[in-house]
């Protein structure tokens, strides 16, 4: 089923972009992450321009946070105090991505700085949870208990002047590192048409030491905002938010993710994270072959 | 004053009523991009009209070109700099062809010289790209060729040798493919009559393709009112998220 996108200017399969959506809704509704660091590279290799993919893959990330938010705030799990903070960042942060794209686009260097944040991003934190995974499922066949990391926050983050009290995070610390933590999201979002949950989640855990029980929920409210931020400036500046490949993708990853939550109930944590590690560090060295290979166009071409 | 003038132009004139003329049509004026355009087939076809009947007796040749907007655009290069591909050497051409195909009666370098090629633009290798900037010939011609190839594989550069049928020798029709990523604008389509390496007559009609109905709306609304459309971007997918949610909860 042939479809016309009419910012992306080519016809795509429609079913091919569904299919896209809802492996990626499946996978982040199995592992709660928002999926972005897979679409965009997905809708890449299919031939959409990157830009627009960049564009359009956050708008499919709001989307997947949304239900996630509602969920997480029936539980109370999220830090609204935390979140308004971080969201604040986010918003600089796109707007300083907003700018960093225009930058690297007219020097033509956008496509290999998205490439090897991908691999830098993606290789560390794909090694580290596959490091971590791995010691746990080998601890849980012999039967240990893995202790649990004693809950602190970073000597950096300690340091930093005027604190405030998040209660919900169980925290007493300085809004500036929430707030730097949302801008480094909102740039990478604007780069890379990614939610960032897959960096936020572990930097508010092992960085500002936040307590479990919001980490999840307040890491999606703040994706859905700074997301929907992302989405807001790309439209106004590069204008390459193609709603229909939007709608594509939405459709399949919001089906995708509701089976992803369901299917993720029957397995392990460690598997999953052990599952999720393997697929992040997948895309990882795939993206750092891709940089190394002799590209098939040596060309390309920008008008006007 | 008067007859001096009419005088110089009568040979002129006389040539003109001698020459053969072309008359030439398009299956489309007019070329729509709905939701479900994965490209067109344009029939270009007409007559060549001869003054003196016995002239069509000789066999000529037609070509047909068609020719997308020009765009001013800027080409890079990769090369591979410390282990890695990327965008090094850039050249940036005035006036290249969007979308450029030539059908000819048979393959054009047959039909005339490089030099008239170069005037008409006849063929791939002689587009006029006009570039910006003074590189070495041999870095220019790298670059031209790289852009041709790269249209040609993305179907945007089309030559097809042998693909205009002549029926008698005075109905011409040719078959060329738009492709799905075609650029919108107004196309020009251009009809040569050739014989013995001499452009006889030409004729050019115009063709325009846009994008309509909700493409249409779509592409302008990004363009001119894009604080509205980025919010219903995002409406669109907060209600989806929430839509599939609010259906999640009741199974």
């Amino acid at each position: 089923m042939d479809l016309y996108l009419p910012i992306a200017n080519l016809s795509v399969n429609a079913l091919v972009i569904v299919a896209l959506g809802f492996g990626v809704g499946w996978l982040s509704g199995m592992f709660g992450v928002g999926g972005g660091f897979l679409t965009t590279p997905l809708l890449i290799f299919y031939g959409i321009p990157p830009t627009v993919a960049a564009a359009s893959a956050a708008s499919q990330v709001t989307g997947a946070s949304v239900s996630g938010v509602f969920a997480h705030a029936r539980r109370k799990g999220v830090d609204y105090h935390m979140g308004g903070v971080m969201v604040a960042g986010g918003i600089v942060g796109s707007l300083i991505g907003a700018w960093l794209f225009e930058f690297l686009r007219a020097r033509g260097l956008i496509d290999t700085v998205i490439s090897i944040l991908y691999v830098f991003m993606l290789g560390s934190i794909g090694g580290l949870m596959l490091k971590e995974s791995l010691g746990a499922v080998r601890a849980g066949r012999r039967g240990q208990q893995v202790a649990a990391a004693r809950r602190r926050h970073h000597p950096l983050v300690a340091a930093l002047p005027f604190r405030w009290r998040f209660y919900r995070s169980g925290l007493y610390i300085s809004p500036l590192a929430p707030l730097i933590l949302g801008l480094v999201t909102g740039i990478l979002t604007m780069l890379l048409g990614v939610g960032g949950g897959f960096f936020m989640v572990p930097a508010m855990i092992y960085l500002l030491g936040m307590g479990t029980a919001v980490v999840v929920g307040t890491s999606l409210f703040q994706i859905l905002f700074t997301t929907a931020a992302a989405t807001m400036v790309h439209a106004t500046t590069t204008r390459a938010v193609d709603i229909v490949l939007a709608v594509l993708l939405l459709l399949g990853s919001v089906a995708g993710a509701q089976l992803g939550t369901r299917f993720a109930a029957r397995l392990k944590p460690e598997q999953l994270r052990l599952a999720l590690a393997l697929i992040v560090l997948a895309v990882a060295i795939r993206m750092a072959l891709g940089l190394g290979w002799r590209p098939g166009e040596l060309y390309s071409v920008e008008i006007g | 004053m008067r007859r001096l003038l009419a005088l110089f132009l009568a040979p002129l004139l006389m040539a003109q009523a001698d020459a053969p003329k072309l008359v030439p049509d398009a299956s489309q004026r007019e070329i729509e991009i709905a939701y479900s355009f994965t490209g067109a087939d344009l029939l270009l076809f007409g007559a060549i009209l001869y003054p003196d009947a016995r002239a069509a007796e000789r066999p000529a040749d037609i070509v047909v070109v068609v020719k997308g907007p020009s765009q001013s655009v800027l080409m890079r290069e990769k090369q591979k700099v410390a282990g890695i591909w990327v965008n090094a050497d850039s050249m940036r051409y005035r006036s290249a062809p969007s979308f450029y195909a030539i059908a000819s009666s048979r393959p054009v370098e047959r039909i005339v010289d490089a030099r008239t090629r170069a005037i008409y633009e006849l063929g791939l290798d002689s587009l006029q790209l006009s570039p910006i900037g003074s590189e070495p010939q041999t870095v220019q011609d790298r670059f031209v060729r790289g852009l041709v190839e790269m249209r040609r594989r993305s179907g945007l550069f089309v030559e097809a040798p042998g693909a205009v049928e002549i029926t008698g020798g005075v109905l011409y029709r040719a078959r060329i493919a738009i492709p799905a990523r075609v650029p919108v604008g107004r196309f020009t389509a251009e009809t040569f009559l050739i014989r013995d390496g001499r452009v006889l007559a030409a004729a050019v009609r115009d063709i325009e393709i846009r994008k309509s109905g909700f493409e249409r709306f779509v592409a302008a609304a990004a363009q001119n009112h894009a604080i509205v459309y980025g919010l219903i971007a995002v409406f669109v997918s907060v209600a989806f998220g929430w839509g599939a949610g609010a259906l999640g909860r009741r199974f």
